[in-house]
């Protein structure tokens, strides 16, 4: 059976999602309106512009409908803007979830021609290290009880987070052709 | 748990990359950094640092120039979100500087006076991703086979009008649909034809849209404009002019972002179009000198 998975569609890459997605046993939803996400089994915030996505989102009353959706023990997922808009803080002011207890730091390693393709590891996904894609990404600076660190850079730097059924990750997997993160987290809204 | 993969920096995933991220959002011209926290404050996926906006440049005439690098510090240091700045077609020296400030992306814009008459910037070669102008999909093949990670169509910068931007992108959206029903002999001639290189036709073709992200540019001034150009085929839009240049910026910058983030509701449309004030003048475009075109700068 075909799983709706919604993705918020304010700004940034949602249509990599949806393709992504769209590669699996899934059916993409493209959340505009808060009324979009009736019937979803599941959330992705994409990668965009935090600030922009945050403001929208603040606009058309998303908080609290995406938050009580993490309560009813759906999975939410953000990719790099999606991180950052599900952290507790972010060191200044601006629209944010507070679902994750953590602390980002945004552009973390500067302005884009310090954005970069790696290989990690991340805990959870077996086989071949997962090609993560990092572009004017943010990090993890801290993390509160319960939040479980799913990978590091080489240098202990944290760009991958769970708790519960709710995950951050501070790259871009919809950039890539690896469709090993959206298949777990389908099969994860699946079963919730 | 621990990385073990080598890194690499500026490849063509993390140049496109970039531009992905912006997709669905509103870049704003901005010349001071308080232009630049408003558009950041409206919802501006990104700003593009530049000394006049283009309906000045075209009032004041003269040689329109790469912004003072004072000035692109100044509205890097105000903004958390990209900082994009224009060079004149051609000047790869100014495209070095632009990348030595550590601008996000570069526009090689038509907007400002061409350097060179017959050379584009080779923009492979930098680390920093450039976008360029296009006014149908033979230039903008043109311009990704030299480099560029995302392009835009060129309109009419300054005017106000919106003609041209939706001329430039109905013809490229004509033609990345018409090249889906060719067979492979017809795509060689057809990418002789249009002076495209014949690998990225082909691969506009396979993927059925541009390789790169597309957005719309040159005259978008309300949000009916800037919906408008996204149920056209726009990946997103640039506002130039538009903003600044009306009489509550503020507001008009908002509205025309949630216009790019709802162009399918009208009603939605509508009501951010109510009491926006005065929008920018305006110039039609017929009513321009051939040479009084920018469009045409570029090849």
């Amino acid at each position: 059976m075909s799983v709706r998975i919604g993705v918020l569609a304010l700004q940034g890459d949602f249509a990599e999602h949806g393709a992504m997605l769209g590669r699996l046993d899934a059916e993409p939803v493209e959340v505009r309106q808060v009324s979009d996400m009736h019937g979803i089994a599941g959330l992705i915030i994409p990668g965009g512009e935090s600030t922009t996505i945050g403001k929208l989102m603040e606009r058309y009353g998303f908080r609290q409908p995406i938050r009580d959706l993490a309560q009813a023990g759906k999975p939410i997922w953000g990719t790099c803007a999606g991180l950052i808009l599900m952290a507790r803080d972010v060191g200044r002011c601006q629209p944010l979830l507070n679902l994750l207890d953590i602390s980002v730091e945004r552009n973390a390693f500067g302005r884009q021609t310090d954005s970069f393709e790696t290989d990690l590891e991340i805990e959870g996904i077996g086989g071949d290290p997962f090609p993560a894609v990092f572009i004017r990404a943010p990090v993890v600076r801290a993390v509160g009880p319960g939040v479980q660190v799913l990978s590091r850079l080489e240098d202990g730097t944290i760009v991958a987070v769970r708790r519960g059924r709710l995950f951050g990750t501070a790259f871009h997997p919809e950039l890539t052709g690896d469709t090993r993160l959206h298949a777990s987290f389908v099969e994860m809204a699946r079963h919730a | 748990m621990s990385s073990n993969g080598s890194v690499s920096k500026n490849t063509e995933t993390v140049k496109r990359g970039l531009a992905q991220m912006l997709k669905g959002g509103v870049i704003m011209d901005v010349v001071t950094a308080e232009q630049a926290r408003i558009a950041e404050d409206a919802g501006a996926a990104a700003v593009m640092a530049l000394e006049r906006v283009p309906a000045d440049i075209r009032a004041d005439g003269g040689v329109a120039r790469m912004a003072d690098p004072e000035k692109v510090l100044e509205i890097q240091a105000a903004v958390t979100i990209p900082v994009m700045a224009k060079c004149r077609i051609g000047h790869f020296v100014e495209a070095e500087v632009l990348q030595a400030l550590g601008v996000d992306y570069i526009d090689e814009s038509e907007v400002l006076t061409p350097a060179d008459e017959e050379h584009h910037v080779a923009k492979s070669g930098f680390d920093v991703p450039f976008v360029c102008g296009c006014r149908n999909l033979g230039e903008a093949l043109r311009r990704i086979g030299e480099g560029a990670a995302m392009v835009r169509t060129k309109g009419e910068a300054g005017t106000g009008d919106v003609v041209e931007a939706v001329r430039h992108m109905r013809r490229v959206m004509s033609e990345l649909r018409q090249i889906q029903h060719m067979r492979p002999d017809e795509l060689f001639a057809y990418a002789k034809e249009i002076q495209a290189p014949l690998n990225l036709v082909e691969e506009a073709a396979e993927l059925g849209r541009m390789p790169v992200v597309n957005f719309a540019a040159g005259g978008i001034a309300t949000p009916s404009d800037a919906a408008l150009m996204m149920r056209l085929g726009s990946d997103g839009n640039f506002v130039g002019s538009g903003i600044f240049k009306s009489g509550d910026p503020a507001q008009r910058a908002r509205a025309i972002v949630e216009a790019t983030t709802n162009f399918e509701d009208s009603a939605l449309v509508a009501e951010v179009s109510r009491n926006l004030g005065e929008p920018m003048v305006g110039i039609a475009n017929s009513s321009l000198q051939p040479e009084e075109m920018l469009a045409g700068r570029g090849w």
